[in-house]
């Protein structure tokens, strides 16, 4: 008896069912990840794997063209700024005999009262900048390092002497870092003179200056001035104490009369940032 | 299935180009948005379930790498390649005009999206800043990598298409 096919219509879905299952599936995601890490772990291994060595393959392609094309803009600026620095250079060297002596007074007096060092040394592994976010309005970089180097979240980043910003994201080999200039940034500061303590807030108003903005600045005996250097504070929870973030661009009373604000230069390049350092040690240790 | 497979690789190309060679050719820190055009694109010339799955695909990248939750710039892409999706009807391959106008909506409205819940709300009240400085240099910069990628987009798409309809001819 030969076989009778039944011809059925395939089902085919209307799209807004689709649209209104993925929308679901997209709030229950946002959900899931606001409150738990259920899902972050499993899809970032995955995704890790398969597109970082990409990442790291063209960024040092671009990374190399840029460099090629700085080199001869740089070349021009770095002759006529030698002869600058040559006058400057004799005008330090005497400065600085008067700040060695300065120094070896120092020692003696930390010695007398048995100061620590200032700054602990911290333990830090280099990692390279491997791409940055797609949009334009944060300021948020990947690196080329994660768990597997030991790299956990709100770790502090920094490039030369300068605070960079903070590890938000780890997967196995790769990290998300936010910058301090990011809008989404605050970091807790403090003037490196006078201890005066204030938030360093980045925006993206300014961030085409170069400046970052800080705030809340409690300064009752106009202490503080134009130049001096911002570090961060031992207060925060986040950030080790000391790491140097800029020094005072712009410094103006509030309307309220109690606090300062102004914009702060920082020392990090952020349009050139390749090469960072991981600082492998937490503000607050786990249990 | 070829398809889906093409579309997602080029969506992984666009990608890793934005968040690595773009970001290098940025023109006053600006760059241009590569997923709005694909997704855009791919929801008028396929339909909107194509549209959605672009979308998606793009959207949950970004979450992925650079968000901190997941699932909103997925949703955001998403209704974007949904919305032009209902401008499939009028969309003939050999108008370059058209296209152009739903992409630069399509990236107009994304910039809108981001400004609402990412600045709007945390009371970053100048929108005329952000209007100037952010959201008309990347529609211009978008709008420019549109006219020249636009084509190849189109060619691929065209590509599919026959080799999807040969493969149906196969067993009629």
């Amino acid at each position: 008896m030969p076989r009778v096919k039944i011809k059925r219509r395939k089902f085919v879905m209307p799209s807004k069912y689709i649209l209104l299952i993925m929308s679901i599936l997209c709030v229950g995601m946002m959900i899931l990840t606001f409150t738990t890490d259920i899902v972050v772990k499993p899809l970032s291994i995955v995704s890790g794997y398969v597109l970082v060595p990409f990442q790291e393959g063209i960024s040092e392609v671009g990374m190399w063209f840029t460099k090629r094309s700085d080199e001869l803009k740089q070349l021009r600026d770095v002759m006529a700024e030698n002869e600058a620095l040559q006058a400057k250079i004799d005008e330090l060297s005497i400065e600085n005999s008067n700040l060695l002596q300065d120094k070896y007074e120092l020692t003696k007096l930390r010695e007398l009262y048995e100061l620590d060092e200032k700054y602990e040394e911290y333990e830090k592994v280099g990692a390279r900048v491997i791409g940055k976010d797609p949009g334009n309005w944060f300021s948020v970089f990947l690196i080329d390092k994660g768990s597997s180097d030991g790299i956990e979240v709100n770790m502090n980043v920094m490039a030369g002497s300068g605070l960079v910003g903070i590890v938000t994201q780890v997967g196995t080999n790769w990290a998300t870092v936010r910058t301090v200039i990011d809008d989404a940034s605050n970091v807790s500061a403090m003037v490196l003179s006078t201890s005066d303590r204030l938030v360093v807030t980045g925006d993206l108003q300014l961030m085409e200056s170069g400046v970052i903005r800080f705030a809340q600045l409690k300064d009752e005996d106009d202490s503080v001035v134009k130049g001096d250097q911002i570090v961060t504070s031992n207060i925060s929870d986040k950030f080790l104490p000391g790491i140097t973030i800029g020094y005072i661009n712009e410094i103006n009373t509030d309307s309220n009369n109690l606090t300062k604000s102004g914009t702060i230069a920082p020392i990090v390049d952020f349009d050139h940032l390749d090469v960072v350092l991981v600082v492998k040690q937490l503000k607050q240790q786990k249990e | 299935m070829k398809r889906k497979i093409v579309v997602f690789f080029m969506i992984l190309i666009c990608f890793l180009l934005q968040c690595t060679v773009f970001q290098a050719l940025s023109l006053g820190g600006i760059v241009p948005n590569l997923l709005i055009m694909l997704t855009s694109s791919f929801g008028f010339m396929k339909g909107r379930k194509e549209g959605i799955f672009v979308g998606f695909i793009s959207g949950m990248l970004i979450d992925v790498f650079y968000s901190s939750f997941y699932g909103g710039y997925a949703l955001i892409y998403m209704v974007i390649g949904y919305a032009n999706g209902y401008f499939h009807r009028i969309f003939y391959p050999e108008d370059v005009k058209l296209p152009i106008i739903f992409i630069t909506v399509s990236d107009f409205i994304y910039c809108i999206i981001t400004y609402v819940f990412l600045f709007l709300l945390r009371t970053r009240i100048h929108f005329f800043f952000y209007l100037k400085s952010v959201i008309f240099p990347e529609l211009v910069y978008t709008v420019v990598i549109t006219v020249i990628f636009y084509r190849l987009i189109l060619l691929i798409h065209r590509k599919l298409e026959e080799s999807e309809k040969r493969s149906a001819s196969k067993f009629v």
